[in-house]
């Protein structure tokens, strides 16, 4: 029932006008004296060092792209747990064939080290 | 209320999905592509999909925004690529091809109907049975030959993912 997800857009709203209200009422009151020492980032107290838009290791692309396989494994576990009474031993063997090509994947990323950082 | 609700989500999905093409920085960009996806799981709710909402805020506004912001972190997003490029070939071009959309478009919501063709699976049916049970039921059923091959393709995404980012030095 959508009537259901009302509280969830009630939070929305509220955490959306605390969130722009919070940014607005500062930029209204706010004392906007900038200084280059006040504008620079801040880095713990020291001067900054360098650029904070350096280019990022492909690494993390890496992790990004098995974590999007691996949550999409998950999501499709939840509706087949949901019905798997219905679809007895066809269910169970159906998804044992799905889970068991992602684990050929996983093995295979495994043994290629992709899980390792270095 | 459910009417208003939809116009709520339709604009702001429509807006922001104009600003994510607009915003010279792609973060911006990225940030305003969650809000889009945000609406959409919005409207599917209002649809009565619960579940293919939650998959719209889990899989997409989780993680294939995270991989779109490592992609964007990836590029180079200094001065040199936010400077914009003069795209007067491709500009025209679009131009053309959003005006042929849009006539498309338009003759064909005034010649027949948008929707389209009712199937067994109305808003009150799956009310009735439940979104999630119902997804499933089809899912793992008639669709089952599908659902199959994702597992290949997601193992094809693998692989590639792996080849590409894993070379031996």
């Amino acid at each position: 029932m959508p009537i259901d997800f009302l509280p969830i857009l009630i939070l929305l709203i509220l955490s959306a006008l605390m969130s722009g209200g919070m940014v607005f009422l500062s930029h209204l009151f706010g004392r906007k004296e900038p200084n280059p020492s006040k504008l620079s980032p801040y880095e713990c107290g020291i001067p900054p060092v360098g650029d904070a838009r350096l280019r990022f290791s492909v690494k993390f692309f890496v992790v990004a792209m098995l974590f999007i396989i691996f949550d999409f494994e998950g999501v499709t576990i939840y509706p087949w747990a949901v019905i798997f009474r219905k679809l007895h031993l066809f269910g169970l063997v159906e998804m044992g064939v799905f889970l068991g090509v992602l684990l050929i994947g996983l093995v295979y990323i495994w043994r290629k080290g992709a899980l390792q950082w270095d | 209320m459910e009417l208003t609700l939809f116009v709520i989500f339709g604009a702001v999905a429509v807006a922001s999905a104009f600003m994510v093409i607009v915003s010279r920085n792609p973060v911006v960009s990225a940030l305003f592509l969650i809000l889009t996806f945000f609406c959409l799981a919005g409207l599917y709710v209002l649809l009565n999909a619960q579940f293919i909402a939650a998959l719209q805020i889990i899989v997409y506004a989780g993680a294939i925004m995270v991989l779109f912001v490592f992609v964007v972190m990836l590029l180079r997003t200094g001065k040199e690529a936010r400077r914009g490029y003069r795209l007067i070939f491709q500009k025209s071009i679009g131009i053309i091809f959003v005006v042929l959309f849009l006539l498309l478009l338009g003759s064909i919501t005034l010649m027949v109907s948008v929707t389209g063709m009712r199937g067994p699976y109305t808003a009150e049916a799956v009310r009735h049975i439940g979104n999630t049970q119902a997804f499933a039921s089809v899912l793992f059923t008639d669709y089952l030959y599908p659902f199959e091959i994702i597992s290949v393709l997601l193992l094809a995404g693998i692989i590639g993912a792996v080849v590409l980012a894993k070379r031996k030095r």
